[in-house]
């Protein structure tokens, strides 16, 4: 076989940490979104990500299953890099899976404890993904301006998922609650400029690579399609605003494909920044070969069932205990 | 700090996570048959306290789907973190066994655990029992991966060297290793069990508070009966994989055994302190040649003591106690399921027998963990027997770290499980309503 297995590897697990982003990211940013809405609300914001946010998780298991499965010498050095910062993301989605289905059963200050641990942990996730993309963007180095970079990074991402998060809500929800979405929309993409600004005037600073990469003279102007189209659908999300139920949800989603594409292109072909690249990590043929059997045959199944899924909530939220 | 205190953190810290996670599994594997036939009943009856006997279980079902993805999430990066010298090593074999399990169960389960949880009154009765189905289909061969790589390690086979490290040779060799028919066989029926006494348990616990519910009653029946049919197979499946490793693992037997000396005629140690240091047992009371009947069914056989694998032998100590706590454990279990199953067909339970079943509500979980630790910490000092040696796998991770992030998880862990068995008994307390 000429197949090159571990470029293939690569660009599935790309597919494999965009779909987690957008996916868990709206149901992350659901969940920071929490605390800004009413006791009646908070039920229907539940109910709008119940069925999907144990299989969104998924993905990421997935992501750092290729990882594992594909790049193992990548999967141990990074791992163990971002030791704390995995172990306070992992902290944060155990809290908040738990403290999702807590909610629904316990009553009186129970059920507001967990209410704070759902939005807790949402946030600790949210903000330790971030933070790990900085120092993985950083290479890992020590310092505290790397540091400053990776905090910054974090609380980006944070607004972008409060910006997924609040169109989605847009999409599924209506009435009052989703008058409310349109404004958090609206902070959502004033935080996500603000954040996206400040971490691409700190990029140079911080990353020769990621500098490098994108001020290489011609490449430079062909490069700049990513940023535009970004503003683009930044002003696309801002216009449908009460206008479409499903346009600024698709423009959020859009913000992400095309910021994670401007990533994917500063980072290739490396795994670890300026020490393995994709085909130097790599494991053996014979790994991926029988992994990919696995993936071809799954796959479509996989889409078709989750498509299926998403079918049967099409529609908007109704509040209830499993939808009762 | 030595290289010896990073081993035990890591160590610890692994098997904290490991013994945390396989705790809710072993509940879901199995629940999520039972919440089949609680589906199929009311499909069949239509009744409202058959609805509602389904709608209670799937809310503990839920609850214990959900403690059971969040914390294998953090198995999935520890694998790499915490060992990556065993991704190095057969991570080529490791790898794509995790991966097909990522693929063909983790999916599968999720989303039709979102259609069956939040879709009854969106799909029809077919497509959500259909769903049903996935749901447990997923968790078994959620179940079926791990432990074939889990099998893998304890008797691999079917892998070759390539330059350094491990490749597979033949992949059915590798997943249908010698130890894995009878490991697969144990688990699933460790985690019907489990599962059995935890819905009788609580039903038990629900009469305790209201003897009029019928629907609790007819429950703590057909989990009783269930129980009562699984435990002796479990005897007869655990005796096939002890000889079975005896075959493939006669260390892990001997340390089981605390049999120190080879000889003919061993006899079975019921207690003992065994003394690591003398290699010997301390305060030992012995039946006379009964382990060499049990292990070769010939009262004078001859079985290999622990001197004969020196050095290379596990801790005793841990697998000596944890073997006799998860066989006493069972035999309680057996006992109470076939005495609760004869005395249930009648009417009117009397009240000690509910106390015993809502005592024994998490025995399953006593005797799995147990059971995990003879095998686990008997596979020692092998991570895969006589590949790789746990010490060799071990990370750079800096032991401030591994500590603070190890205290972090205990305090995660407990705050869930607390939280876990206090929304249980309060969901049983309050019964199913319809």
């Amino acid at each position: 076989m000429s197949l090159d297995l571990p470029l293939i590897f690569a660009i599935l697990m790309g597919a494999s940490i965009l779909a987690y982003v957008v996916l868990d990211g709206y149901d992350l940013g659901v969940g920071m979104l929490m605390p800004a809405a009413s006791d009646a609300e908070q039920d229907v914001m539940a109910a709008s990500i119940g069925p999907f946010w144990d299989a969104n998780q998924t993905w990421l298991v997935l992501g750092v299953g290729i990882l594992l499965i594909a790049f193992p010498t990548a999967h141990g050095y990074i791992l163990g890099a971002l030791y704390l910062p995995v172990a306070a993301m992992l902290t944060g989605l155990m809290l908040r899976g738990v403290s999702f289905e807590l909610r629904m059963k316990a009553v009186g200050w129970h059920a507001e404890l967990w209410n704070w641990l759902f939005w807790f942990g949402s946030f600790l996730a949210s903000f330790a993904q971030g933070f790990m993309l900085g120092r993985y963007l950083t290479a890992f180095q020590p310092g505290w301006n790397y540091l400053l970079f990776s905090l910054l990074v974090g609380a980006a991402l944070c607004g972008g998922y409060v910006l997924l998060g609040a169109t989605w809500l847009i999409l599924r929800t209506q009435g009052p609650l989703q008058a409310k979405a349109m404004g958090w929309t609206k902070w959502g993409l004033l935080w996500v400029a603000l954040g996206v600004a400040l971490v691409s005037l700190g990029t140079p600073v911080v990353s020769e690579q990621v500098y490098a990469r994108w001020f290489d003279f011609p490449q430079t102007l062909a490069l700049m399609v990513l940023p535009a189209a970004s503003v683009v659908s930044w002003l696309w999300v801002w216009r449908s605003l009460g206008r479409s139920d499903w346009k600024p949800f698709a423009g959020a989603v859009a913000i992400f494909v095309l910021a994670f594409l401007g990533l994917a292109y500063s980072v290739f072909p490396y795994v670890v920044i300026g020490w393995l690249t994709l085909w130097e990590a790599a494991a053996h043929p014979s790994a991926l070969s029988v992994t990919l059997i696995g993936v071809a045959i799954v796959l479509p199944f996989l889409i078709g069932y989750t498509v299926f899924a998403y079918r049967v909530f099409s529609g908007k939220a109704k509040a209830g205990l499993y939808g009762k | 700090m030595d290289a010896g205190d990073a081993l035990l953190l890591a160590r610890a810290q692994f098997g904290l996570n490991i013994a945390f996670h396989i705790l809710f599994p072993t509940i879901s594997i199995a629940l999520a048959w039972y919440l089949i036939a609680f589906r199929v009943r009311y499909a069949r009856t239509g009744d409202a306290g058959d609805l509602a006997t389904y709608r209670l279980w799937v809310k503990i079902f839920a609850l214990t789907f959900a403690i059971g993805v969040v914390s294998g999430i953090t198995m999935s990066f520890q694998f790499g973190t915490n060992w990556p010298g065993y991704m190095e090593q057969v991570g080529n074999i490791a790898g794509p066994l995790l991966g097909y399990e990522v693929l063909t169960a983790f999916f599968l389960e999720a989303t039709f655990l979102g259609v069956m949880l939040f879709g009854m009154n969106r799909v029809s009765t077919r497509v959500h029992m259909v769903s049903a189905v996935m749901v447990a289909v997923g968790t078994t061969l959620s179940a079926f991966w791990i432990l074939a790589l889990s099998s893998w390690m304890q008797t691999p086979a079917g892998h070759v060297m390539d330059g350094d490290a491990l490749i597979a040779g033949d992949w059915l060799e590798v997943i249908f290793n010698p130890s894995f028919p009878y490991r697969f066989t144990h688990m699933m029926l460790a985690s019907g069990l489990t599962a059995s006494f935890l819905v009788a348990g609580l039903s038990a616990w629900r009469l305790l508070q209201a003897a009029a519910d019928a629907g609790a009653l007819r429950t703590l029946r057909a989990a009783a009966v269930a129980a009562a049919v699984l435990a002796p197979l479990q005897v007869v499946v655990g005796d096939l994989h002890g000889l079975n490793t005896l075959e493939h693992q006669p260390a892990k037997i001997a340390a089981i055994e605390a049999a120190w000396k080879t000889q003919q005629g061993t006899p079975l140690v019921l207690f003992a302190i065994p003394n690591e240091l003398a290699g010997r047992n301390d305060f030992a009371i012995e039946v006379p040649k009964l382990a060499s009947l049990v292990l070769k069914h010939d009262f004078d056989a001859e079985i290999q003591g622990l001197e004969d694998f020196m050095p290379d032998i596990p801790p005793v100590a841990p697998v000596f106690f944890a073997f006799r706590i998860m066989v006493g454990v069972a035999v309680l279990m057996l006992a109470l399921a076939w005495f609760g199953a004869w005395r249930l067909r009648r009417p009117a339970p009397p009240r000690w027998l509910l106390w015993a079943f809502a005592g024994m509500t998490f025995s399953g979980w006593i005797a799995t963990l147990a059971g995990w630790i003879v095998t686990e910490i008997g596979r020692q000092p092998w991570l895969v027997t006589g590949i790789l040696r746990t010490t060799d796998a071990l990370g750079r991770v800096p032991e401030a770290a591994l500590g603070a992030s190890l205290a972090g998880y205990v305090f995660v862990y407990s705050v869930m499980l607390l939280a876990y068995i206090v929304v249980l008994t309060h969901l049983a307390r309050e019964g199913a309503r319809p």
